[in-house]
């Protein structure tokens, strides 16, 4: 087959590019040629796109959270509504001097940034953007995003430590404690999508979501939702970096665009993150079986994938515009004390109801039954918290009151 | 098969060397962080051998909780920037009789299969795998794990373990109560 433009341009809005590609090169090249340049071109496109989206969703960011606070935002570079203020920022980035402070770990120090952004770009391998639209298919696709999640909590010790700054340093325990305690429950929670699925695969993770995962189990997507809140650091859980507090953290010592990277890597993880959510417990792709259809399933499917992707992208916004920092304590409380348990005790009660629904059942049963055990759980969780929450007052308030007595007394006896 | 062997070369060879790093480098944190290295290079290993579960496995236990551990124990010892160290101990001679019978293990189990038998693998390739059998690996692994003929009595003997271990850092982390 020969090149022909029109042929290409309509494999470019099928999302079957690739498949073209193949049937003009197969004359001339091997297979296994081939397939390394489409890799090639395939790991270029996603993360060029990723590297690129960071700038609207800084974008964003600035003017919803301005919206929600009653301020205007951006509105100067770029148009009415500032859409060219973030490449300003950029290249004020680019054009600041790198330094390097004295005494710093030569090797650990330019590392970091950018193993941090490699870490962040890596996990989108086995995101699947539409039906039959993903890097590589693994057996092992969610636990292979959890191993790279895992594994890059070490770029945040290599740029603390690297530093030679002590603030840094206590920046980065303070980063890798929280990362590392909120990942319990992130694994936990994202076990039962695995166990209703019966799958590790992504894509059929997403085809067996004939009812959406974020009703089958409520509860642990928002467990999930949470800790994915503190993975990132953001607002509630932004105390690692809270700038209005305490000095920035891991990254007080960088400048310019390595200081840039640390940014851009947090907000293609944000980004990762919602996509996971669509993917794990919103359906991913689906939309009532119209990403089935002959020749633009592919697309709808990709259309749809990004809107519930931005719709997830915008709670997190949402919630940053709106909730109130959490202190050290009470985020450590709500990991160990609240989140852990009640992860446990779900996937627990999630795998004996999944083994007492009958094997004929139905998706909708299956899901109503879910649906209700998760209810139970997370309800008399909260009952138990509401419980416990009025008996700590009422001992407070006991204590008050004696105390008061106390002191009425002290009054009296010196008034005698 | 040409690209697996140069690809098993390289990954081994990056392994060997960060190892090697490991041993002689009198920075503590540069060891640990060579020893991260190394374990990234076992798990390429593994990617090779089409195990991918093992690999992921030790991405999240070696490089995300163990490494992790090992610098966190350095750094809260240590005097932070000037952690440097005689890579010599008082058990030199314990560790180089380990190291002797290891290396007779493994000089051993090569033996077994030396020489290459004509038309088997040939060196540094990993078999073919049919995708088939790739698909189930982790639904077989899983059930082998649980399996009365396989190995459930070593998982129930580890999560014993696993728990013990939990249980003894609860101990050793409560507060001692005042009389």
């Amino acid at each position: 087959m020969s090149f022909n433009i029109l042929e290409f341009l309509r494999s470019l809005v099928t999302l079957t590019t690739f498949d073209y590609l193949r049937d003009i090169w197969a004359d001339n090249m091997s297979v296994e040629t081939i397939e390394f340049l489409l890799d090639l071109i395939g790991v270029f496109t996603v993360s060029t796109f990723l590297l690129l989206i960071v700038l609207f969703l800084i974008w964003l960011e600035r003017k919803v959270v301005a919206r929600i606070q009653d301020r205007v935002g951006p509105n100067r570079v770029g148009g009415r509504f500032g859409l060219l203020q973030t490449v300003a920022d950029v290249l004020k980035l680019l054009t600041k001097e790198s330094l390097m402070p004295a005494g710093a770990d030569r090797l650990a120090y330019n590392l970091a940034p950018l193993l941090t952004v490699m870490a962040a770009l890596l996990m989108w391998a086995v995101i699947p953007f539409a039906p039959d639209v993903i890097g590589v298919d693994l057996n092992i696709g969610l636990f292979y995003i959890l191993a790279v999640s895992s594994a890059s909590v070490v770029t945040l010790l290599l740029a603390g430590w690297g530093s030679n700054n002590k603030y840094a340093l206590l920046g980065a325990f303070r980063a890798v404690a929280q990362l590392v305690s909120y990942e319990v429950p992130m694994v936990i929670s994202l076990l039962i999508p695995i166990l209703l699925a019966r799958s590790m695969y992504m894509q059929e993770l997403v085809g067996a979501q004939t009812v959406p995962f974020f009703i089958v189990a409520p509860v642990s997507a928002i467990i999930f939702f949470i800790s994915a809140l503190a993975e990132t650091g953001r607002t509630p859980f932004d105390l690692l970096e809270a700038e209005s507090e305490i000095v920035a953290g891991f990254h007080v010592e960088y400048t310019g665009m390595k200081f840039g990277m640390f940014f851009l890597a947090e907000f293609i993880s944000t980004l990762f993150m919602s996509a996971l959510f669509a993917t794990v417990f919103l359906g991913g792709w689906r939309f009532f079986g119209l990403e089935r259809l002959e020749t633009f399933g592919r697309l709808i499917g990709l259309v749809v994938f990004f809107i519930k992707m931005f719709a997830v992208y915008f709670v997190f916004i949402w919630i940053r515009g709106t909730f109130p920092r959490v202190r050290v304590d009470q985020m450590l409380d709500l990991n160990w004390k609240f989140l852990v348990p009640l992860s446990l005790i779900l996937l627990l009660v999630v795998a004996v109801v999944d083994k007492l629904i009958p094997v004929g059942a139905g998706p909708y049963f299956r899901a109503g039954v879910h649906l209700v055990s998760n209810l139970v759980v997370g309800f008399s969780a909260l009952e138990i918290l509401r419980r416990r929450a009025v008996r700590e007052r009422e001992a407070h308030e006991s204590r008050l009151t004696e105390a008061t007595e106390a002191r009425d007394e002290l009054v009296v006896e010196g008034a005698h | 098969m040409m690209t697996q062997q140069i690809i098993f070369i390289v990954i081994s060879f990056l392994t060997l060397l960060m190892a090697w790093v490991v041993v002689t480098n009198r920075n503590l944190f540069h060891a640990a962080l060579a020893l991260m290295g190394s374990f990234l290079g076992v798990a390429g290993l593994y990617v090779l051998l089409e195990a991918g579960f093992l690999a992921a496995a030790q991405l999240l236990v070696y490089i995300g909780a163990i490494s992790i551990l090992i610098i966190f124990a350095i750094m809260m010892t240590r005097r932070l920037m000037q952690t440097t160290e005689t890579p010599f101990n008082s058990q030199w001679a314990l560790g180089g009789v380990t190291a002797l019978v290891l290396f007779a293990v493994i000089v051993f189990v090569i033996l077994q299969v030396w020489p290459w038998q004509p038309g088997a693998e040939p060196f540094g390739a990993a078999p073919e795998v049919p995708e088939a059998v790739l698909q189930g690996s982790v639904v077989q692994l899983g059930r082998a794990l649980v399996d009365v003929n396989q190995y459930v009595l070593p998982f129930e003997v580890t999560s014993v373990l696993l728990l013990a271990a939990l249980i003894g850092a609860i101990v050793v982390a409560w507060p001692e109560r005042k009389e």
